[in-house]
């Protein structure tokens, strides 16, 4: 074997150490900055936690409580809202990767849903402000579901189109040379197959709308008061964070700290059980 | 030569084609890849289609369970006839054909779901059975296919967890527990070991009793072992048909004998 000269295998190593450095550094610059925002919603969060939060309203100023209404406010939103969006996405998805492959009409489609993906929260908070705060004259649980929805609606699409392209065509094929209808091949093959991915999709779009503030600023609002009723303005935690943590009063601040913890561990959760759920799926 | 004698005996009797193609062409998109196609598949044998890659020996299989409905741009022409019908035209309802000519593919495609799971599947697309007819039908698929022994203690287990040549030989029961009364097997050993692939071959064989076979292969010696006759083509067309044992030891054709020495392709 010939041997390469000298100085090209330093000056390999060289550059290989100096890309290693840069991206090492990279990494630890982005750690450091997740670190920091963890410890310090875990330090400011975990000194406001207690029982109280579970079982007493968003406090007037200058007393104390809980944040009851907005945890259910939120639960009851998020809930109803992915209800509503998950379904929808599913089908469009299923519509774009089975039954409009390549036609226009679906790359169409699929161009919008990118854009609506992209599209800043606020927007379409303001959108179903007009078409259903405007008209009703007040603000409502409904219209904050609405909006969680169209957030989540684009997530579901893209993840439901993707997972399903994923899976192999020999397997759609295998299914139809049995005499399956398309249907049928799609509910009982395709989505047995792509079940992992389309369920981790609707999860991380969960983790999504469940902190999205913009869309709620603009309908649901919020309500100092516990209600099970989404006809009325309903709190919701995103906005009671975002408010608290703008006001001048000590009791609030330690409140939205508090609120920041408890969703921050709620995402946590739900990413770690999309990502063991897709583990256990690839197996 | 006394092999060559019977055989061109045999092929004076010439048994019960089930499929006859006649003038059959096919396209994708503005491409002929099968030109003027008239075969016929004997009842109850194995008709092998040899030929180097591209010559449109899958292509033929997949016109005969219509799987190229599923792709815009592709269309055949001519006539398939089986039992007075003609399978490729539009009238005939896809998803009754392909409950009676049956497919299985190159690579194993086990369903994500258990071993019972996959055959059941395509039983129920069409057949209402009990539980107890159920049992049975899945029993006997697999006994059939040679795999019953191997999997009857894991049944509810996944499909996906068996190793490659079981869950072709899967597949193959998948296949006829629809009670097909054709099979049609696309290269069906190009991905398994030698011992999987010769499990299957005594299986096309075996099968042959109460099927109507066609299998694609690269494999001459596949061709020779487990079929009764052999299709030879190449860029589209058809170049010789006869008794396998005619085919391989006195072609007729030029272009035949030098594929199946090796000379090309």
């Amino acid at each position: 074997m010939r041997r390469r000269p000298a100085p090209l295998v330093l000056r390999r190593q060289m550059i290989n150490g100096l890309a290693l450095g840069l991206a090492g550094f990279a990494t630890l610059l982005g750690l450091v900055a997740l670190i920091w925002i963890l410890a310090t919603i875990i330090v400011n969060g975990a000194a406001a936690l207690g029982p109280q939060l579970f079982t007493r309203d968003t406090p007037p100023p200058g007393s104390m409580g809980g944040l009851r209404n907005a945890l259910v406010g939120s639960a009851i939103m998020t809930g109803l809202g992915v209800l509503l969006g998950a379904p929808i996405g599913i089908l469009a998805g299923t519509h774009l990767a089975e039954f409009g492959r390549a036609s226009r009409f679906a790359e169409t489609i699929r161009f919008i849903n990118d854009i609506l993906l992209s599209a800043p929260s606020i927007v379409t908070g303001l959108f179903v402000y007009q078409i259903v705060v405007q008209p009703s004259g007040h603000f409502s649980g409904f219209a904050g579901v609405l909006a969680l929805a169209l957030v989540l609606l684009p997530v579901v699409v893209r993840s439901t189109d993707e997972t399903l392209r994923l899976v192999p065509i020999s397997l759609r094929e295998a299914a139809l040379a049995l005499g399956a209808p398309h249907w049928r091949m799609v509910l009982r093959v395709l989505y047995p197959a792509a079940r992992t991915g389309m369920l981790t999709g609707v999860l991380l779009g969960i983790a999504r709308i469940s902190g999205e503030t913009a869309p709620l600023l603009f309908t649901a609002l919020n309500n100092q008061y516990f209600t099970f009723d989404p006809a009325q303005p309903m709190a919701n935690m995103p906005v009671v964070i975002f408010q608290f943590a703008l006001s001048p009063y000590e009791a609030w601040h330690a409140l939205a700290w508090a609120g920041a913890l408890l969703m921050t561990l709620f995402v946590l959760l739900l990413s770690v059980a999309a990502r063991r759920l897709l583990r256990t799926g690839s197996a | 030569m006394e092999t060559a004698m019977s055989a061109r005996e045999a092929a004076q009797a010439p048994p019960v084609p089930r499929i006859m193609m006649e003038n059959l062409h096919f396209f994708y998109g503005e491409t002929e890849a099968l030109k003027n196609i008239t075969l016929a598949l004997p009842q109850c044998q194995a008709t092998g289609m040899i030929g180097p890659s591209g010559c449109g020996k899958s292509t033929l299989l997949r016109v005969l369970n219509r799987m190229y409905d599923l792709y815009p741009g592709q269309r055949a022409t001519g006539r398939v006839m089986m039992d007075g019908e003609n399978i490729i035209s539009p009238e005939t309802d896809v998803n009754r054909l392909r409950s009676r000519i049956g497919m299985v593919f190159q690579k194993p495609t086990p369903f994500p779901m258990s071993v019972y799971e996959n055959i059941a599947f395509g039983v129920r697309l069409h057949e209402r059975l009990g539980r107890a007819a159920m049992d049975e039908r899945v029993e006997w698929s697999l006994v059939r296919a040679a795999l019953w022994d191997e999997v009857k203690d894991r049944l509810r287990g996944p499909a996906t967890s068996l190793s490659g040549g079981q869950q072709q030989r899967l597949c193959i029961a998948r296949s006829i527990a629809v009670r097909p009364e054709v099979i049609l097997l696309d290269e069906p050993t190009s991905a398994l070991d030698p011992i999987s692939t010769l499990k299957i071959e005594e299986l096309i064989d075996e099968l042959k009793t109460d099927f109507t076979i066609a299998i694609v292969t690269h494999n001459m010696q596949q061709a020779a072992r487990c079929t009764d006759q052999v299709a030879f083509f190449y860029l589209g067309e058809l170049i010789e048909v006869g008794p396998t044992a005619q085919v391989f030891t006195t072609p007729r054709q030029r272009r035949t004998q030098e594929y199946i020495t090796g000379r090309f392709g």
